[in-house]
């Protein structure tokens, strides 16, 4: 090979090993996720910023009253126990989904968990006003923490069988989450583009819903897009899902609440 | 079919006379088309908020029709001149007697 | 490798052609589609109902919307009208106009000489990609226009409750 290959060949890679630094070498892989915030416009992100532009600020007061609402058997609000504010559940959304007392427990379980045997009320539907109120309010108070859910020898199952759903195949469009969310996040699916699918924003004022939902609302819709059978509400598998989707994005700071189109 | 709900008003609370404040309105309301159906194919009826009103010291300086078309959990954004101290009536007037009112102070030097 | 002679074969050419002007008239209809489609009939109507037998000129009237929207449910809407706005010169009232919805007129404002400045930021419900007029009246009895035209897509994955 002569000088002149030479240099054309092997000359620009000395220069890149030259020029890096050393100490890049060991520092740990740049984070590549990134929340579908950064993928909506400039006028979504706007309305989910600023708190009198959000919709889903009616959700945070109602839930806020809710809170406050002394009732059933027991005649106690959640502010009984939790104080008034609201301020000592900061950092608890970020923990959910987790495991309370050998269960693997979603934070809308929790909610209604304490209603039912703390209040000795019923429970709230999922989905009602009442429960993404209450749900809204409560993660609202984890507005920018760090989610926080690690794999635990606790949990260690549930998060495994979650991290299976999301690479299995599913529904008359034989697709797993993994195929869009991870091997094609940022190309696009029809006019939009696919997210990774962090669920760093819920309870999410979804645009097109033109209401308040859940991550298990989206979630559902996800499987009826791929013509599976949805999960049901409250269900094992999708606690074990939803483990699995926040352990994916431990680390990454609580939007809720959150505008999504 | 509510009767009333949440509303929220967004603006200063003093402003030099003369000067023009921006005021921001929203009204809790799923603003129902009436474009609807259900499952079993029944029109679910039109609910929507359909006036919007704002009365500077029981004077009206800004009128608003909202329609169909409007979004849910109507937001306007509108100005209106810092005139003199007083308040500011905010009104929302809807179908099936849906009626919300909000008001917010202003100091005006 | 055969060379292709376009005189060789003319059904193939025809059909060709046929393809390329149906896609560009598809293209110039997507790109321009006041100029290929005809406008809605009742968003005319309903813009003749508010001018009466008034010209409508163009201008002074601003309205933007984001050209590219995700989704139609509730799209930004900003309006900006020139007026000195002073006793006896102001914006009465601006009506918008979307020619896809089902019913056309989508909002109203009306303003009066101690609005300040004729400006409004509202979030509207469009039905599908589409041009969205703005028909201002002035205190002085004339009416100006502005338009805006968007696309809107729909969501990639539908639900099923």
């Amino acid at each position: 090979m002569n000088l002149f290959v030479f240099c054309l060949r092997v000359l620009p890679l000395l220069v890149i090993l030259i020029g890096v630094d050393s100490s890049q070498a060991l520092e740990a892989p740049k984070d590549t996720r990134q929340s579908s915030y950064y993928l909506m416009t400039l006028e979504n992100r706007a309305m989910q910023d600023d708190s009198n532009l959000n919709p889903a600020a009616f959700w945070v007061m109602d839930g806020h009253s809710l809170w406050k609402e002394k009732i059933g058997n027991k005649n106690v609000s959640c502010a009984s126990c939790h104080g008034d504010s609201g301020q000592k559940m900061a950092g608890v959304a970020t923990q959910f989904p987790k495991m309370q007392k050998g269960k693997l427990q979603t934070l809308e379980g929790q909610i209604n968990q304490c209603r039912t045997s703390r209040q000795e009320a019923p429970a709230l539907a999922y989905e009602s006003k009442e429960l993404l109120a209450l749900t809204t309010f409560v993660a609202t108070q984890s507005k920018g923490l760090p989610i926080a859910v690690e794999e635990t020898p606790q949990n260690k199952k549930d998060l495994q069988q979650g991290h299976q759903f999301f690479n299995t195949r599913m529904g008359q469009l034989n697709l797993s989450c993994a195929q869009c969310h991870q091997d094609r996040a940022g190309l696009k699916l029809g006019g939009s583009l696919i997210p990774q699918g962090h669920p760093t924003a819920y309870p999410i004022y979804r645009i097109e819903w033109q209401t308040m939902g859940s991550l298990q609302r989206r979630l559902r819709n996800c499987m009826s897009g791929v013509r599976a059978k949805q999960f049901e509400y409250g269900s094992q598998e999708m606690a074990q899902l939803e483990l699995f989707l926040m352990w994916r994005a431990r680390g990454m700071p609580l939007e809720t609440p959150g505008v999504r189109p | 079919m509510s009767k009333t709900s949440r509303t929220g008003i967004t603006m200063p609370a003093q402003a030099k006379k003369g000067t023009i404040i921006e005021i921001r309105a929203i009204a809790q309301h799923d603003m129902e088309t009436g474009y609807r159906y259900t499952e079993d194919g029944k029109r679910i009826p039109r609910d929507i908020i359909q006036l919007f009103t704002c009365q500077y010291n029981g004077e009206e300086v800004f009128r608003s029709d909202f329609y169909p078309g409007t979004g849910a959990n109507p937001l306007i954004i509108f100005t209106t001149e810092a005139v003199a101290s007083g308040t500011l009536v905010f009104k929302w007037v809807g179908d099936g007697g849906y009626e919300a009112v909000n008001q917010a102070q202003i100091t005006v030097s | 490798m055969t060379e292709f002679n376009p005189r060789s074969n003319p059904i193939k050419l025809s059909r060709r052609t046929y393809l390329s002007a149906l896609g560009l008239f598809g293209l110039s209809s997507w790109m321009a589609p006041s100029l290929t489609m005809a406008k809605k009939p009742e968003a005319m109507e309903a813009i003749a109902k508010i001018a009466g037998s008034n010209t409508i000129r163009d201008g002074r009237v601003n309205l933007v919307i984001p050209p590219l929207v995700e989704s139609g449910n509730l799209v930004v809407l900003k309006l900006s009208i020139e007026s000195p706005m002073t006793a006896n010169d102001y914006v009465k009232a601006v009506h918008v106009i979307a020619e896809e919805n089902p019913s056309p007129n989508i909002f109203t404002a009306y303003f009066t000489s101690r609005s300040g400045r004729a400006e409004l930021t509202t979030r509207v419900r469009l039905a599908d990609s589409q041009r969205v007029w703005a028909i201002a009246q002035m205190s002085d009895g004339s009416f100006w226009r502005g338009y805006a035209d968007t696309l809107v897509t729909l969501s990639a994955c539908t639900e099923m409750i």
